[in-house]
């Protein structure tokens, strides 16, 4: 952690604030006391010493430190677009106290020296937690296996080729069975590119009427069908990203039926847009997979409220005004994220598809879980790691508001409801936008 | 007196049928012009017209230049190659550039869809969109009714049928908003593999048996099949579309007495249509060209009027 950042050395009352703590199954309004920068006390606490520092946060929610597992902090390599220091600033902005950072920099990270690179960066500079996924194919190139075991004592947490699918059935069977001597997770960016090649939006009304090469949506769905089959054979772990049709949803739905160890993440955009979004070429709603029909947000909303997708996470790609400012066939996919993650994921509680307690899960506690991670709690005793969200604070989307180096965000200029307003992580102040501590 | 309000021309979906109308009654009136020995008339002098071509064109340009020229505009061409991008500049700068030698119209052509709908939010001249990737080419389907209106008096309730590609023809897209939002039943017809996902949300019908698409038709516009397309998956080769496909004469008497015949250029003969078809007497594939240029006239001089009265 950056250590420029204020510390909770301090004595430190946070009341009144409603803890939503999926750990603990908590829900409820409860005073946290904080000392020498842990966690002293939680309940209704009364006595206290006279230099205490209080803090009133009726109406705030207080949740344990939230995770992103899919993020692109694009350093090293194109630092034009983001670096460690201001992606984890977003992360940290937008409520988060860890991320997981793909593999797809330049160089790629497929070997344990830019593995440690990122984390020695991170441990420098960041704002948050960083845990990097490497490649499982050596430049991410769907050929030849990375070395799983050195690249795991160099700290990678999981493994993927975000970006691109391992296209070579043979090298995913053999990528998810290498795994298994290391207990590794394989996160698979499912994509049969034959049928989505040169397409740049989802195939459908939208794509026709823009005269835009459609990606059908069976591009992702084989190709999720085809690695659950080859994760049910081998036995190992898969963690399906970025799921965005209904046909996914309902795969994976039938898989986790089966008992077949996979889990699935969708992003935020992919329950908040359609492919409508996209409608006078704008490059900010392109992104791959793209957004989808009315139908399919209907369905990855259903999945996250049955459970079929533990996690929502949001593929941060930024990118600068030379990938975007461009004819929309020409642009880059990705779109960033971090930031309007929490407002974003809250309209689900408002529009009641899951409860306070449900949605937090998906940013902590599940994915913290199929990592392998295990996080200080909000518990009497653990170091400080937590967020206080406001859940009806609005704040404009604007290229000044953000920290992120980039601002490629289909959002932009719009007017978002709650966000995160204080960010601890390991009893570091890494967030605090109103100057509460 | 009805006024004309765009400042660009970039698809059909933008026009109102009064626009439409409007549009093609002054191209009516320009085209006297062209008939006569001296064809010049000094409504755009000292205007002028830049031509941006970023894919190979040669009717298309042609009739814009010739369309300026006739109301004595200044008219430049560039054909920017469509590696200009490899080069290092990128479409916002070449149309910055051109922009600051001041313009009054930049007349478009792009591979990518949307590339005039970019160009047209940057800069302060007017942009007319002479086809956008696989998206419109809008001028080409106002051409289209106007030579059909021409023949036909007006569109309500004219079958008119589309055939060919359809999945990556501009002229099928913008044809089609055009015939149908002007009265006329639009049917398309091609391999199922040439046909867009959910074209019905267009406007059109669709219809895979070329014998019952052409049923009582009033006019048949067939498209170009690009000869690239043989082979590689989506058709398997240019004979079998050619006969399961192309307008022959046995067709023909499939359509109603007066069927007309129409495409938007260059003809594979043999393949959309037999010469025979191509060349008779409902054929009206010359007089669009002409009209081109009359409609190409048409839309220089109601965006420069409409300039003016802003």
């Amino acid at each position: 952690m950056n250590q420029s950042l204020k510390k909770l050395n301090y004595s430190l009352l946070l009341e009144g604030a409603r803890i939503i703590d999926p750990f603990n199954n908590l829900d409820e309004e409860l005073d946290v006391l904080i000392e020498d920068c842990r966690i002293k006390d939680i309940g209704n606490i009364r006595s206290l010493s006279k230099t205490t520092q209080k803090i009133d946060l009726n109406g705030k929610w207080l949740c344990p430190s939230l995770i992103d597992m899919h993020v692109h902090l694009r350093e090293p390599g194109e630092e034009y677009k983001e670096t460690i220091l201001t992606g984890t600033k977003a992360a940290a902005a937008g409520g988060f106290g860890a991320v997981c950072c793909m593999p797809n920099t330049n160089p790629v990270n497929d070997n344990p020296s830019v593995t440690r690179f990122i984390i020695e960066k991170a441990e420098k500079e960041g704002f948050c937690k960083v845990y990097p996924i490497a490649a499982i194919t050596k430049g991410q190139k769907g050929e030849s296996l990375t070395e799983f075991g050195d690249l795991k004592e160099a700290g990678a947490i999981a493994l993927s080729d975000d970006g691109h699918p391992v296209s070579n059935a043979n090298v995913m069977r053999v990528a998810l069975e290498y795994a298994l001597g290391f207990d590794m997770l394989i996160i698979s960016h499912a994509e049969e590119l034959e049928l989505s090649k040169e397409g740049c939006m989802n195939e459908g009304p939208v794509s026709t009427m823009l005269g835009l090469k459609g990606i059908p949506s069976a591009a992702e769905e084989v190709a999720i069908y085809r690695d659950i089959r080859l994760c049910a054979f081998t036995g190992a772990r898969l963690h399906i990203a970025h799921v965005s049709t209904k046909e996914s949803v309902n795969i994976i739905r039938e898989a986790k039926r089966q008992g077949i160890k996979v889990t699935a993440e969708t992003a935020p955009h992919y329950f908040s847009l359609t492919h409508e979004a996209v409608i006078g070429y704008n490059t900010n709603a392109k992104m791959n997979p793209p957004l989808r029909s009315k139908e399919d947000v209907d369905a990855i909303i259903e999945g996250l409220r049955d459970g079929t997708i533990d996690v929502i996470a949001t593929d941060h790609a930024p990118h600068s005004e030379l990938e975007k400012d461009l004819e929309f066939p020409l642009a880059a996919n990705g779109i960033i994220g971090l930031e309007t993650s929490i407002p974003l994921s809250l309209e689900l509680v408002r529009k009641g598809h899951l409860t306070p307690l449900e949605l937090i899960a998906k940013l902590s506690l599940n994915p913290y879980k199929i990592l392998n991670l295990h996080p200080s709690s909000l518990s009497v005793g653990e170091i400080a790691n937590f967020v206080i969200i406001d859940p009806d604070l609005e704040f404009k989307v604007s290229k000044e508001n953000l920290y992120s180096k980039s601002y490629n965000s289909p959002f932009l200029g719009k007017t978002l409801k709650g966000r995160a307003i204080v960010t601890v992580c390991d009893s570091f102040v890494t967030f605090d936008l109103l100057n509460l501590l | 007196m009805t006024t004309f309000m765009h400042r660009h021309i970039l698809s059909i979906n933008q026009l109102s049928v009064q626009d439409i109308d409007f549009i093609l009654d002054t191209a009516d009136s320009l085209k006297e012009i062209l008939e006569r020995p001296i064809k010049k008339v000094p409504t755009l002098r000292g205007r002028t017209v830049v031509h941006l071509f970023f894919e190979p064109s040669t009717r298309t340009k042609l009739s814009f230049e010739l369309a300026a020229k006739r109301l004595s505009a200044d008219t430049v061409s560039v054909s920017a190659s469509t590696s200009s991008v490899v080069k290092g500049e990128t479409l916002i700068d070449t149309a910055k550039n051109i922009e600051a030698m001041k313009p009054d119209i930049v007349v478009m052509r792009h591979f990518c869809s949307g590339a005039p709908h970019l160009i047209a939010s940057r800069i302060q001249a007017s942009v007319i969109n002479a086809g956008d990737g696989m998206n419109e080419h809008p001028t080409q389907a106002l051409l289209d009714l106007m030579s059909v209106k021409e023949k036909k008096g007006g569109f309500k309730d004219l079958k008119v049928v589309i055939v060919g590609d359809i999945k990556h023809s501009r002229v099928a897209h913008s044809d089609i908003l055009a015939f149908s939002k002007m009265g006329a039943k639009v049917t398309v017809c091609g391999p199922a593999t040439l046909i867009p996902k959910d074209v019905e949300s267009l406007g059109s019908k669709v219809e895979l048996n070329i014998d019952k698409a052409l049923d009582k038709a009033d006019v048949i516009i067939a498209l170009r099949i690009q000869k690239e397309r043989q082979g590689k998956v989506l058709i398997p080769s240019i004979r079998e579309y050619a006969l399961r496909y192309g307008i022959n004469e046995r067709r023909v008497r499939l359509a109603s007495k007066d069927v007309l015949i129409m495409h938007p250029g260059p003809i594979n003969r043999g393949v959309e249509m037999t010469p025979d078809v191509a060349d008779a007497t409902n054929s009206i594939i010359l007089e669009q060209v002409t009209n081109g240029v009359a409609i190409r006239m048409a839309l220089l001089m109601l965006l420069l009027s409409a300039e003016q009265d802003q």
